[in-house]
Formats: C-alpha cells, sequence, structure tokens
C-alpha cells in the first residue's frame, strides 16, 4: 500500500463534476465489466425460450415480409430496382439497431436505478455496453442480410461497390449517434419524465423521415431537406449503395453525420455527467 | 498516521414531497441565482431533520456540517437512529450521490457493500453472477478467476454453482453474494448492515472475516444497528444524530451515548414496574409487576411482518374473576395508534403471581420507534371501562426490516403522509 501516501487523494467528492471532467482512464479500468454487462444481456435474453437466439431472426423477417406486402405490394412504394425483401431487410437491419441502442440507452437512469442506488461504477459503462451488446444482434441479422444478399448477388440482380469498405464506420457512426442521443435524452428524464412519453412515439416518427421503407430518390425536392438533416438518412443510404448498387453515398454527408454525432455525445456525455452525481435524489 | 478519508463541512439537502411543477419553479431559482453568479437562496432554506417534527420547509439537511478524519487501519462504527443520516453518509462515499456542500477526499480503492448481491442477475448461474457481481463491485475479470474457487468455497454452494441463482433460497443467494464481496481487496471496505442477515453461523463466518480484513490493516466503514458487533468490531465509533455529529470517540464510548441520546427509547425488553410508569388514579386491586417483550430482535426491532409476543406478570392485592387486558400502541409523538381489548376472561386470587401472554400475530405497523401502555380492568369501549392498574410509557419497540431474517431494513416511511399503520391484508381487484 504504498501509493497510500501523504495528500495523495485518489478520489475527491465533491457537490458537483466540472464541465468535461469525465474520467476515461476510470472507464478503461472498467473495461471487464462492460464484457461482463455485454455477456449478461445476450445470455439474460435468451434463457427460458424455447426458439432461443432464433428470435433474433425471426422479429426482422416478419417485419420484412409485413414491409414488402404492404409497401411495396400494396402501397406500391418504389425499392430503386432492389429486390422489395432485400431492401426492407437492409433498412430494417440498420434501423433496428439504431433503435434497440437508443431505446436502451434512454432508460439508463431509469432502469439501473437500483444497482446505481447501492454501488459505484462509472455510469457511462451501462449505456456503453447496451451499444455493444446491440451490436452482437445487429450482426446476427446482418448475417441473415448476407445470406438473402448472396442469393440476389448470384443471380445478378444486385452488386458491389467499392465504397462497401465504409460498412465498418456506418455501424460506428450509427452506434455513435444513438448513445449520444440516447444518454442525453436519459440524462433529461430522471427528474421529468415528461419527455420519456415523446420518444417512444418520437422514435416511429423518426423512422419514417429516415430511408427505411423508401429509398431517398423516391422523395420529391420539396420534402428532401426534411431527409437531409437527419443524420442517419446518409449512413442507410451508403450502406444500400455499398451493397447493393442503388442509394446514395456522400463522403460530405457522411462527414455531416459524423459531426452531429461528435456534437451529440459531446453534448450527452456533459449532460450524463452532471445527472449522474445527483440523480439517485430525484429518480 | 496516515489519513485516509477526509470529510470536511459535509452537507446534504433533500427536497421533500414529489416532484412536481414545483420543482421547476425551484430548479428555476436556482439556475438564475447561478447565472447572476450569487448563493443558491434555496441552500439558506432546510431545517435539521428531525423527524419527530413537522417541518415547515419543503428542504431538509439530511446531513449538516459533518467533518470527520479516518485513519488507516481504524475499523470505524457509524451508529444512530432510523434518519439521523448513516445512510446519506454511506451514499456519498460510496460515490452513489453527491453532497450538496461540502468535500470528501479519500486515499485508496474503495469497495462498499450497502447491500449483499447487488446487480445479480436471477437467470444466471451462481458462478455467472460471481463474475458479474464482482466485476460490480470493482474487480478485474482475471481476480475473480484466481479467486473463484476459494469464493465458492467461502460460500458453501459447490453443488449449485452452475444453476441459475433464481432457484436458489434466499440464505444461499446471501451466503453467495457475501462470499464474492468477502474475497473483494480493497484499501477501504464500506459495509451497511449486511451482518444482519443469514443464520448465527454464516453471521459468525461473515464478523470472523470483517474481523480478519481489518487486522490486514484495511480500513473498515461499519453502519449497524447491531451495538454488540459495533462494539466488537471496531475501534472508533461516529454517533449521528439529525444529520449532526453527536459524538466521535472509541467505539464503547459511542455506544453509550447513543443508547442514552435515545432519552425517550428505552432499548430493554425486559421492564420491573416502578412508581414512575403508574398512574396514580388507580387503586391496584391488581398490580403490573413486570412486562417482557419476547423474540425481540436487538434492542426490541421488528420486521413487518414479524409476530410480536409480551408477557406480563400481574399480582393479585384481591382475587378478582372476569377481569381484561388492554394495551395500547402509541408513536413517540404520544399519538394513538392501536389498542386492543381482550376478552374478559382472567382471573386472579388474592396473593397471586399469574403471568399472561399478548400475542400479536399482525401487527402491520410501519417502519417507526412505538411504546406500549397497558391497561388491566373491566369493560371495554362500549361499555365503559374501570381500570385495577395502568401502565404508562413502557417497553419500546422499533419496526425497521421489511423481512424476517432482518436483512432488508425499511428505506423510507412518511408518517406525516402515510400514517403509522401499513395496510397488508388488502386486495386490489380489476373488474
Amino acid at each position: 500500500m504504498t501509493h497510500l501516501t501523504k495528500d495523495n487523494w485518489s478520489h475527491i467528492i465533491q457537490p458537483k463534476n466540472k464541465w468535461f471532467e469525465i474520467n476515461f482512464r476510470e472507464i478503461w479500468e472498467y473495461k471487464d465489466l462492460i464484457f461482463i454487462f455485454v455477456k449478461r444481456d445476450i445470455v439474460s435474453t435468451n434463457k427460458q425460450t424455447v426458439l432461443g437466439p432464433l428470435w433474433f431472426f425471426l422479429a426482422p423477417l416478419f417485419t420484412v415480409f409485413i414491409y414488402t406486402f404492404v409497401f411495396n405490394g400494396i402501397a406500391g412504394i418504389s425499392t430503386d430496382g432492389i429486390p422489395a425483401p432485400l431492401f426492407y431487410l437492409a433498412g430494417t437491419t440498420l434501423w433496428n439497431y439504431f433503435q434497440s441502442c437508443f431505446m436502451a440507452t434512454t432508460t439508463t437512469f431509469s432502469s439501473n436505478a437500483s444497482l446505481f442506488g447501492k454501488v459505484y461504477f462509472p455510469r457511462l459503462v451501462s449505456p456503453i455496453s447496451t451499444v455493444i451488446s446491440n451490436l452482437l444482434k445487429f450482426f446476427i441479422q446482418f448475417g441473415m442480410f448476407l445470406c438473402l444478399w448472396s442469393y440476389y448477388f448470384y443471380k445478378g440482380e444486385v452488386h458491389l461497390n467499392i465504397t462497401v469498405l465504409f460498412f465498418p464506420i456506418l455501424i460506428l457512426l450509427l452506434a455513435g449517434i444513438s448513445l449520444g442521443l440516447g444518454i442525453i435524452i436519459s440524462s433529461m428524464t430522471t427528474k421529468y419524465r415528461d419527455l420519456s412519453y415523446f420518444i417512444s412515439f418520437g422514435i416511429t416518427l423518426l423512422m419514417y423521415v429516415t430511408p427505411v421503407i423508401y429509398p431517398l430518390s423516391s422523395i420529391p425536392v420539396k420534402f428532401k431537406f426534411f431527409i437531409e438533416y437527419n443524420p442517419i438518412a446518409p449512413i442507410i443510404e451508403a450502406f444500400r449503395y455499398g451493397f447493393m448498387g442503388k442509394g446514395a453515398f456522400s463522403l460530405f454527408d457522411l462527414g455531416y453525420s459524423f459531426i452531429v454525432m461528435v456534437v451529440l455525445l459531446l453534448v450527452g456525455i456533459v449532460l450524463f455527467n452532471r445527472t449522474e452525481k445527483t440523480f439517485m435524489d430525484t429518480v | 498516521m496516515n489519513t485516509l478519508i477526509k470529510v470536511e463541512n459535509l452537507s446534504k439537502q433533500y427536497r421533500l414531497g414529489v416532484v412536481g411543477t414545483g420543482t421547476m419553479r425551484d430548479d428555476f431559482t436556482k439556475w438564475w441565482s447561478g447565472v447572476r453568479g450569487k448563493e443558491n437562496p434555496l441552500l439558506k432554506l432546510g431545517e435539521t431533520n428531525d423527524r419527530t417534527i413537522i417541518g415547515n420547509s419543503d428542504y431538509v439537511w439530511s446531513l449538516k456540517d459533518i467533518n470527520f478524519d479516518v485513519q488507516q487501519g481504524d475499523v470505524l462504527g457509524i451508529i444512530g437512529r432510523n434518519g439521523a443520516g448513516k445512510s446519506t453518509l454511506l451514499k456519498i462515499l460510496s460515490r452513489i450521490t453527491a453532497p450538496t456542500t461540502g468535500s470528501v477526499k479519500i486515499k485508496g480503492r474503495v469497495a462498499s457493500l450497502l447491500e449483499v448481491g447487488t446487480g445479480f442477475h436471477p437467470e444466471l448461474t451462481g458462478r455467472e453472477n460471481i463474475y458479474l457481481n464482482g466485476a460490480i463491485l470493482g474487480m478485474k475479470k482475471n481476480e475473480i478467476t484466481k479467486k473463484l474457487d476459494e469464493i465458492i468455497q467461502f460460500s458453501s454452494v459447490e453443488r449449485y454453482v452452475d444453476t441459475p441463482v433464481k432457484r436458489y433460497s434466499s440464505g444461499m443467494y446471501v451466503r453467495l453474494a457475501f462470499a464474492v464481496a468477502a474475497h473483494l481487496d480493497p484499501e477501504i471496505l464500506i459495509i451497511d448492515e449486511v451482518l444482519a442477515v443469514g443464520d448465527t453461523e454464516f453471521q459468525n463466518k461473515c464478523l470472523g472475516k470483517i474481523k480478519d480484513i481489518s487486522g490486514e490493516g484495511r480500513t473498515v466503514l461499519f453502519v449497524s444497528h447491531n451495538m454488540g458487533s459495533v462494539q466488537n468490531l471496531c475501534n472508533r465509533g461516529i454517533l449521528l444524530n439529525n444529520g449532526e455529529v453527536l459524538f466521535d470517540g472509541s467505539s464503547t464510548d459511542a455506544v453509550t451515548a447513543y443508547v442514552s441520546s435515545a432519552i425517550n427509547f428505552n432499548t430493554s425488553n425486559y421492564i420491573e414496574i416502578q412508581k414512575e410508569h403508574k398512574n396514580s388514579g388507580v387503586l391496584s386491586e391488581i398490580e403490573v409487576k413486570s412486562l417482557e417483550l419476547l423474540e425481540g430482535f436487538q434492542y426490541n426491532q421488528y420486521a413487518t411482518n414479524d409476530p410480536m409476543t409480551l408477557e406480563l406478570a400481574l399480582f393479585g392485592n384481591q382475587s378478582i374473576d372476569d377481569f381484561r387486558v388492554a394495551f395500547g400502541i402509541y408513536t413517540l409523538q404520544e399519538e394513538g395508534v392501536a389498542s386492543h381489548f381482550s376478552d374478559p376472561k382472567f382471573s386472579i386470587k388474592k396473593g397471586e403471581i399469574k403471568k399472561i401472554r399478548l400475542k400479536i400475530n399482525h401487527h402491520q405497523l410501519a417502519k417507526g420507534q412505538y411504546y406500549f401502555n397497558f391497561a388491566i380492568g373491566k369493560g371495554n369501549e362500549e361499555t365503559g371501562v374501570r381500570e385495577f392498574d395502568l401502565v404508562m410509557k413502557t417497553l419500546f419497540f422499533e419496526i425497521s426490516y421489511t423481512d424476517v431474517d432482518h436483512s432488508k431494513g425499511i428505506v423510507m416511511w412518511d408518517k406525516q403522509g402515510w400514517g403509522s399503520i401499513n395496510l397488508q391484508n388488502v386486495e386490489a381487484i380489476e373488474m
């Protein structure tokens, strides 16, 4: 215990953190906890289900089936020449990842209240592990997408683009935006719950201004700016462009998404940091 | 001497009541004074946290200007009545909530055990939960792997270690949880009442482990209602009262100060009736000689579901038939909470000593401190009464747990708003 020498305080507990006082080293020290949380999430979701991980496939499969039937079959919305099931599967795979990360991180404080009330660890560990554990679910769905994609690729109905190499960056962007947005909302809803009512239908509204069930190209020019301000739109479009050759790929738009992500993360971390110290008194 | 914890002018203010629109107005006041660079006016509000007095302010100081140092190797017991600020202090020291003003400086790795089994996931197996719980408490994965066998052995649940913990009995659950906690290697260990769980054998094991930890020169902060273990384990004690440090010194002196600070609250479970308990208006045809609370937990504490048993020893100055025993339960503010009149079925001969047992099977009392009054006589609330003996303000007791094995303390019960009876036998049915 040689480090316990004079005035070498390891923590100072004070009323408030400074604005940008975030201890990344501490979060790194708790990396084992992040992975154990990820493991917990994955293992516990499928306990006591007969079909187990199969549910990760079934849910998007039904969604795609319904979308193909309703939006393509009945409403006749264009899929940009891409086979409809593949088009919808691409959109929903990415959107599901965003939505599940976002929805889970917005309740960070309220759903972990009993844990946070008993023990200290850097609170950001929770939302970070949520984003990672959802990543694994995402890859299962993405594997399903690849299977369907190979089928159409083999038939020659879709073709690859070199921009497919951007795929990991697209996922990081999605993860970052959902994490940033999620922790902002979670910090704002600890004391006043009003916002959480808005979130549940807000996320549905957000999906409709994101090119999930329609291609960006099918949007009339006068509505386009709505969607161009949506930082998720370029990500989904770039994904489709990379894998299926249809869609839009623009470094400028992705740069915009990146800037939005950075801003959201910074604001989120500042708010989260301020909230985590006293939320136990108000939750 | 090496100071590991330095607490300076620590205060914590809480807002009472529910979060609503008024909260927003206060938040605005706070923000506006901050913008103008002035002191937050709400900090001037608030009063000492004496829950026995009806307050005027929405704000209350749960801790006020606490100062103390903890040296390396200290085993510090923190004692005080419910609501004295012990839990708030532990929460601040464990970094769960921030103080309103003041600061705490800490040297070294802190592990706090405010609950056993924090974060246990019912669907995961014992082994998986060891990793989960250990990591939550701040252990690294390889540290846990190294100690895994030792932990499993200490918990003595080897057979069930690959079974989901939701199938565990509550005893096994607690054993496993404490085993993980006992194998933490912190420089400072903060413990809240966890010893009040499990059977005696296991409790002794835990106490032994804590003794070992403190023997290794580690620093332990220990909050407990159990004066015996505070005296046993700790070399130093701090007595909190209404958010302030009332006493700081050796643990034995602190316990003495605690017992005598509870002026109204007498913790003995056996009382021989003296003159001061008597009401002078009675003729004492029958006399109450002694009163005893049986089966009470230490210092007359009960859980919300515990049955309570008392025994009265009566002495007959005359022979009397068909008398009854009545008692009332009162809060320390001398407000009546409940009463009972027994059937008039007792009789006593002159010179005889008669023992009568009263068993309260389902008391429904809320968290708090209470006392009994007794009346030996004839008649009831319908017929009018005649008393042979009245005994006032004896046998104090406290409801402080929600469960029978005294592991779950009741966090809060707002008596002003919620009353003294916590109705248990209520059915809510959707039609």
